[in-house]
């Protein structure tokens, strides 16, 4: 490695930057459990390519799915990377858990080293590759059909969001196998990850990886914005937009907001381990306290960003679930706009202990109070849908009803946290883990969870096993008060978060019960495939070709399961609220077109999937300084873009006779079903024709 | 097990060992039994509306366009306004009385310690005292002491959970806490914020003593030859966990800002 070609051409790559070569030199549990995750990222890898080479699925999934516009598909991707990367971070959080609970006043199975990447990875994993692509994903999917849309404003636009933010997932993979990635935490403080206190890729990795996502989210926000804006179909004016338009279009505003100071703060941090600038470092001038505020202005709004959504599913959910229409639709809207409004205004409360005075502090604290006011309206409207409604307890309503009951204990450990004085307290302890995971898990796990089983059948054409998603409800919410009502308690008794190791034996049992709940999460993932896999099996049994399985009064309901490519045949004009339910009960909800007429729609590209190609190549050049890779890679996405910029086939026909034939194979499908009642449409009598009750 | 279980309470604030915490724990018990009764009603009305409603139950009112009432806009909008308010008040009165850098009352003068982040154990200097001391740090039961912190390397954060609350320690600045101990004992004082491998390790030792054992301890720090010189800073940076707390029995008296500046210069 003395010879100056090596560095050339492979940076500052070492063999021992391998986890296999490292756990071959230096045998410990640590490192094999490290090799082992970079095995099974390869071996999995490669069946993957195996198994679709052997399948001769290649060109399928090119044509259909790598390189397609079509917003559903492209949301359906994004819940794919979701479920991939839930599952790595969830192991991860269960070797975190098991890991403390073996290291009281003993050293463990993972080495404080490997444990700093468990965390950061852990947490980074579970906000930028698990949470926002799952609810862009679920956006993407559900919100143009409910507009009337045939898809986003920004079809081209779309597929690269997706490509980035996949090929910044694949990133964070392949740190597994080359190299590792950084101990700073998911929010990255320097100056630990400036150059002078962690001269490794890891920090590298992480800005990387970060950066592509909050690139690809930044676009995404101004998609769906102009989507809402622009493309509703006639009659669907604002206010009568379903709840999750809202909360998707306040989600894309906090993203076009908030994403920005992310990129500026990676910018930065990259500018000064790369360029020797000094925005943060101990060293001539630098600041850190820069990074807490930008890195927070981004984080405050994000923690929004990932619960309304899940907020908007609940309303569809509970409202569906009910019987009955949303309780307080105008509320709403408002306590929505408020909380993403205010979501600005309180950063600070993740730094009070920064020093700053204390009115500085009451006047952040009081903000973070008020937040809760919209939050708490927003539950008791939920619970007033409910009154005088018919409520069955289907899988999508048992998640709201968890999330109802479980994230007003998360709220009220917010309030307790928003109080300076005993923030100062529980402040970086498992406290504030527990609360977070608190808010997150039902706030938004268990929302994108219940909006998967609610569309499913929408997306896929069968519904999901009901007694399996029951077991794996059961499991994510057991789990959950296992796994971090302990931490509450050992966060009062001033346990500091990202500890590998502990020294007081009082932390014992409740480090043992924690660890029973990952153990109970890890089965809830499990199970989650299980009621997937039992799905896909009986699917034949549980079609729902007529696409109304659930009685539903959105747009979204009124086409064929699946929907074809251009969603709507004839675009849809909405005369009120739950359009499709007032249609229901006006007798007449399946109109036939009077003429077909022919539909453009997005040819597929390429430049998506190459661009996502190309932007981890050059985050790979960078992260280890591989020069002419990274210049290659940047080279080589720039001229793609101008490539793209001079196609002239954008669009692709679909006839009007074909429109004709899907529409009329999907009518007879309506004559055939028979149409059931709410209380049994958890069987196969169910086709996806709702019986009208008078 | 369920015996061993209570003891986690007992190293945090719930077993408060001083003013500062005692207000503090004394404003979550506020604090909690108001949140108790904004969630109850969340608690005891979803399962039961849930239920009560449930498709199968015959005889229940169902009016599936009923969407809005303005008693009951009025009755989830105002009085969470009016707690939000009033908890407002308690928040603003509370942050300033505990502000971390207001003095606390007493008619003795605050003893001076100056505590210094390393990696990955802390610096204490007595700069009234003249002596310095690594992860123990002795303090006299009744007078108020004042902390000036800084880092001599990355962000930490420093918790006492059984006297005060934390405040971060940073590199070419100075933050500062005030607290006390109203009773003797020995309490677990840590870095909460995550700097480096050694982490987990970086707790220290905060003696809360009667004034003349203080007053005895400060004499046998003077009494051991071992001054905090150049080296033994130098020494001190270098990333390690001390095995056991060290006493010096002399420091620079301008080393606290010497460490502050050092932080400007380009890094070496």
């Amino acid at each position: 490695m003395t010879e100056p070609l090596w560095p050339a051409v492979f940076g500052r790559f070492g063999w021992m930057d391998l986890p296999f070569v490292r756990a071959w030199q230096e045998l410990s549990v640590s490192e094999i459990i490290g090799a082992g995750a970079g095995g099974l990222v390869v071996v999995g890898g490669l069946a993957v390519v195996i198994l679709v080479t052997w399948l001769g699925r290649w060109r399928y999934l090119w044509r259909e799915w790598f390189t397609t516009l079509d917003h559903k598909r492209i949301g359906v991707m994004y819940v794919v990377i979701a479920f991939v990367m839930l599952s790595r971070a969830l192991v991860e959080a269960v070797l975190m858990r098991m890991q403390q609970a073996a290291a009281i006043n003993a050293p463990g199975f993972v080495a404080p080293d490997h444990f700093a990447q468990l965390f950061t990875t852990h947490g980074s994993i579970m906000i930028f590759f698990m949470a926002m692509p799952f609810l862009t994903g679920a956006i993407n999917y559900v919100m143009p059909l409910q507009i009337g849309a045939r898809d986003v404003a920004f079809p081209l636009l779309n597929a690269v969001s997706l490509w980035l933010t996949a090929g910044a997932a694949g990133l964070m993979m392949v740190s597994l196998v080359i190299g590792r990635f950084s101990t700073g935490g998911w929010t990255g403080y320097p100056p630990y990850t400036e150059l002078a206190f962690s001269p490794d890729v890891g920090p590298d990795y992480w800005i990387w990886a970060v950066t592509l996502g909050s690139l690809g989210t930044t676009m995404s926000g101004l998609n769906f914005a102009v989507t809402i804006y622009k493309e509703r179909c006639p009659g669907m004016t604002l206010m009568r937009m379903p709840m999750f338009c809202w909360t998707s279009l306040c989600t894309s505003i906090l993203m076009i907001f908030a994403m920005p100071p992310l990129t500026v703060a990676t910018a930065l941090l990259a500018l000064d381990r790369y360029l020797g600038f000094h925005f943060f470092t101990n060293d001539l001038g630098g600041n850190m306290m820069n990074y807490a505020n930008l890195i927070w202005l981004f984080g405050h709004p994000e923690v929004y960003i990932l619960i309304l959504p899940a907020f908007g599913v609940y309303s569809e959910v509970i409202s569906t679930f009910s019987s009955k229409e949303l309780y307080g639709y105008t509320s709403l809207v408002i306590a929505t706009m408020a909380i993403a409004v205010l979501s600005f205004t309180v950063w600070v409360h993740h730094f009070f202990t920064m020093g700053q005075s204390a009115n500085i502090n009451a006047v952040f604290g009081i903000a973070t109070m008020a937040i809760g006011l919209p939050t708490g309206v927003k539950i008791y409207d939920w619970i007033w849908t409910m009154f005088r409604g018919r409520v069955r307890f289907s899988v999508p309503m048992l998640y709201s009803l968890a999330f109802m009951m479980t994230f007003v204990l998360g709220g009220l450990t917010g309030i307790i946290l928003a109080f300076p004085p005993l923030d100062y307290l529980v402040h970086n302890t498992l406290f504030l883990v527990a609360h977070f995971h608190n808010m997150l898990i039902p706030g938004l796990l268990y929302g994108m969870l219940a909006g998967y089983n609610y569309w499913f059948p929408k997306a896929f054409g069968f519904r999901l096993d009901e007694r399996w998603g029951r077991i794996s409800f059961g499991c994510w919410v057991v789990g959950f008060y296992l796994a971090f009502m302990p931490l509450y308690v050992l966060g009062a008794g001033g346990m500091t978060r990202r500890s590998q190791a502990v020294f007081e034996p009082a932390f014992r049992p409740w480090l043992y019960i924690a660890g029973v709940g990952a153990l109970v999460l890890l089965s809830a993932l499990v199970t989650l495939f299980v009621q997937l896999w039992v799905s896909i099996r009986n699917r034949e049994a549980n079609r729902v070709p007529v696409g109304d399985p659930w009685n539903a009064g959105g747009l979204e309901w009124s086409i064929p399961a699946p929907p074809p490519a251009y969603n709507f045949a004839v675009i849809p004009t909405v005369r009120d609220r739950d359009p499709f339910y007032g249609e229901k009960q006006a007798g007449n909800p399946y109109p036939a077109p009077k003429r077909y007429e022919s539909i453009a729609m997005p040819a597929n590209s390429m430049t998506g999937p190459a661009l996502g190609v190309l932007g981890a190549v050059t985050a790979f050049g960078l992260v280890w300084h591989m020069w002419w890779l990274a210049g290659l890679g940047l080279a080589a996405s720039i001229a793609t873009v101008i490539a793209r910029s001079f196609a002239r086939d954008v669009e692709r026909l679909i006839p009007a006779a074909e429109v004709a034939r899907i529409d009329r194979r999907w009518r007879k499908e309506i004559q055939r079903a028979k149409p059931i009642g709410r209380v049994v449409e958890g069987t196969p009598t169910n086709r996806g024709l709702a019986e009208v009750e008078a | 097990m369920l015996l061993g279980g209570c003891d986690v309470l007992r190293l945090g604030v719930a077993n408060h060992a001083g003013p500062v915490a005692e207000a503090q724990w004394h404003l979550l018990l506020i604090v909690g039994a108001v949140l108790v009764f904004v969630a109850a009603p969340v608690w005891l009305l979803t399962p039961l509306i849930a239920w009560h409603y449930r498709i199968g139950k015959k005889g229940n009112v169902y009016k599936p366009k009923w969407t809005f009432s303005w008693p009951l806009e009025g009755l989830i909008w105002i009085p969470p306004a009016g707690i939000v308010i009033g908890l407002g008040f308690v928040l603003w009165h509370y942050t300033l009385a505990l502000d971390p850098y207001r003095p606390l009352p007493s008619a003795e003068p605050a003893l001076e310690i100056q505590a210094v982040a390393l990696d990955w154990k802390w610096l204490f200097l007595y700069p009234e005292q003249g002596i310095a001391s690594v992860n123990r740090m002795a303090i006299p039961v009744g007078r108020p002491v004042h902390m000036s912190l800084t880092s001599g390397t990355v962000m930490q954060s420093l918790l006492i959970p059984q006297l005060a609350g934390q405040i971060y320690a940073m590199a070419g600045m100075t933050t500062q806490l005030n607290l006390a101990a109203s009773r003797t004992g020995s309490f677990r004082g840590e870095n909460t914020q995550f700097n480096g491998l050694g982490f987990q390790n970086q707790k220290f030792e905060v003696l809360a003593q009667t004034p003349e054992d203080f007053g005895a301890w400060v004499a046998r720090a003077r009494a051991a030859d071992r001054p905090l010189d150049a080296a033994a800073v130098d020494g001190l940076m270098k990333k390690s966990v001390p095995p056991e707390p060290i006493l010096y029995s002399s420091a620079p008296p301008d080393l606290f800002q010497t460490l502050i500046a050092r932080t400007q210069e380009p890094s070496r």
